[in-house]
């Protein structure tokens, strides 16, 4: 009995995760649209709804209503089950996710570890969805993705070893709370450069503009999702957006300071991991809308011959200054955070 | 070496990246130059050149006289015209047909009128649904000319003085 309803209780708390987080992401297309459109002196979508606002969902029904087709030598059973592959890890790493002190659904010790296994997941999606295909630019698209991923994966694991050594913890609620005590001591100023390298790294990871050669329209027409429709393709959309605001959270947690308020525990909460990430991702669409797309050889030669030295080099003089405690960052570590 | 030094500097502290950042910064900030199109629409010349209309006089008598100037210049072919003596002796047309997908709207035709017949309305918002309905015929053309004839007259009067 008692197990049926931790099972309910949890089944609701995902409930409670997952349920907004559709709903952000449906409203962050829209965001995006809108803040591109104000970029290119536009307005963007303003006609479904007030405003726009019924914009994502006038998208999602279109996208419900139109027909999946599956190419006739495709193979059907991957094809079909390539979208869950890279949606279902993108959602279920929230599971660890911190929202605020004690709201997570699964308080996992190795918290980092686990998001970085699913992150890396959301990769076999897209691999699966180019070779199912059967087509040509599908599968340029997957091996450009695949190559892409492993490369930043690495830069994006190291820049976060630098936080753990910082927090002495994998436990993504013990990171943030290492980051007590006034912005001033959130991870973002000591590990500058890896928070740059971290954020960068993501948004290759997730495959976002300037790093999207996995779709290059005018290359590969759409990469990997080129034979996808209706329902298929929404589901890699939603992924790709679930992503993105995963990305942005983590850095929030690993860099901002998650849930802490600037001042130190002055109104900590749920609001401020909100406006962190929402910042992020602000940050996501500005690029967007900022750099034209890499070259390939440019992608490869920043992951392996720019971020992964610098990663290493910056955890090595972290290494250093906390070993001889140094400055006023590094002085605290060792005795067990502040 | 300095050179290669501030080189260096310049990329890993991203100073060229936030340069662009902070223009497209500086574009999301300025307004929208958006015209909302069904609700509001931009200024138009009174030297617009949109569909066609052939106008009369103020008696009600149709100002063409066949003269067949605007069919020979047109550059695209798009106007066929047949000619007959009318009872009154008269030249007129008994058939004036404007083919609109053919029409590029150069605005030859209005300019090659010896009396000001064919003219190029303002009316730019139309459509067809059937294949057929783009020949404008002369009836078609009289009666746009008919319903528009104030402000096909005031547009002529604002632009006579330099013709």
């Amino acid at each position: 009995m008692d197990g049926l309803i931790l099972t309910f209780f949890t089944l609701l708390k995902i409930l409670a995760v997952v349920v907004p987080l559709i709903l952000c992401v449906a409203y962050l297309t829209l965001m995006e649209r809108k803040v591109i459109g104000y970029m290119h002196v536009r307005i963007g979508p303003n006609r479904v709804g007030f405003k726009g606002l019924g914009q994502p969902f006038a998208d999602v029904f279109k996208l419900l209503l139109k027909e999946v087709i599956v190419p006739t030598n495709a193979s059907r059973f991957l094809f079909l089950t390539a979208p869950i592959l890279s949606l279902a890890p993108a959602f279920a790493a929230w599971a660890v996710i911190p929202f605020a002190e004690g709201w997570q659904v699964a308080d996992v010790n190795a918290g980092l570890l686990y998001v970085l296994a699913m992150t890396s997941l959301g990769v076999y999606g897209v691999i699966i969805a180019g070779w199912a295909s059967n087509s040509k630019y599908a599968f340029l698209g997957a091996m450009r993705s695949a190559a892409q991923i492993v490369a930043y994966e690495i830069a994006m694991g190291f820049a976060l070893i630098g936080v753990l050594m910082m927090a002495g913890s994998l436990n993504l609620g013990d990171i943030v709370r290492a980051q007590s005590g006034g912005i001033f001591n959130w991870y973002f100023f000591p590990l500058l450069p890896l928070a740059i390298v971290y954020f960068i790294s993501g948004v290759a990871e997730t495959n976002r503009a300037p790093f999207d050669v996995a779709e290059g329209e005018s290359e590969i027409v759409a990469g990997f999702h080129v034979d996808y429709s209706g329902m298929a393709f929404a589901l890699f959309f939603l992924a790709e957006y679930a992503n993105m605001i995963l990305i942005a959270a983590l850095a929030a947690i690993m860099f901002l300071g998650g849930w802490l308020s600037p001042i130190d525990g002055f109104g900590d909460g749920v609001h401020w991991f909100l406006i962190k990430t929402a910042s992020l991702l602000f940050i996501f669409i500005w690029l967007r809308a900022t750099f034209p797309r890499y070259r390939y050889d440019q992608i490869m030669r920043l992951g392996w011959k720019v971020f992964i030295p610098v990663t290493i080099v910056w955890i090595a003089v972290v290494a250093f200054a906390i070993y001889f405690e140094v400055g006023p960052w590094f002085s605290t570590v060792r005795s067990g955070g502040i | 070496m300095t050179g290669q030094i501030s080189k260096y500097i310049k990329s890993f502290t991203l100073w060229e990246l936030l340069k662009g950042m902070s223009l497209t910064g500086r574009y999301f900030m300025s307004s929208s130059i958006t015209i909302q199109y069904p609700e509001e629409k931009t200024p138009q010349s009174n030297r617009f050149r949109g569909l066609h209309a052939l106008r009369r006089y103020a008696n009600g008598e149709e100002r063409c006289i066949a003269c067949k100037l605007c069919e020979a210049v047109c550059p695209a072919l798009a106007i066929t015209i047949d000619s007959d003596q009318r009872e009154d002796g008269t030249r007129r047309t008994t058939r004036y047909d404007i083919d609109l997908f053919k029409c590029i709207f150069c605005g030859f035709c209005e300019e090659a009128c010896p009396v000001d017949s064919i003219v190029e309305t303002r009316i730019f918002e139309y459509h067809f649904e059937n294949r057929g309905e783009q020949i404008m015929t002369k009836d078609k053309l009289l009666a746009i000319g008919d319903k528009y004839e104030t402000q096909i007259a005031a547009d002529r009067a604002a632009d006579s003085a330099f013709r």
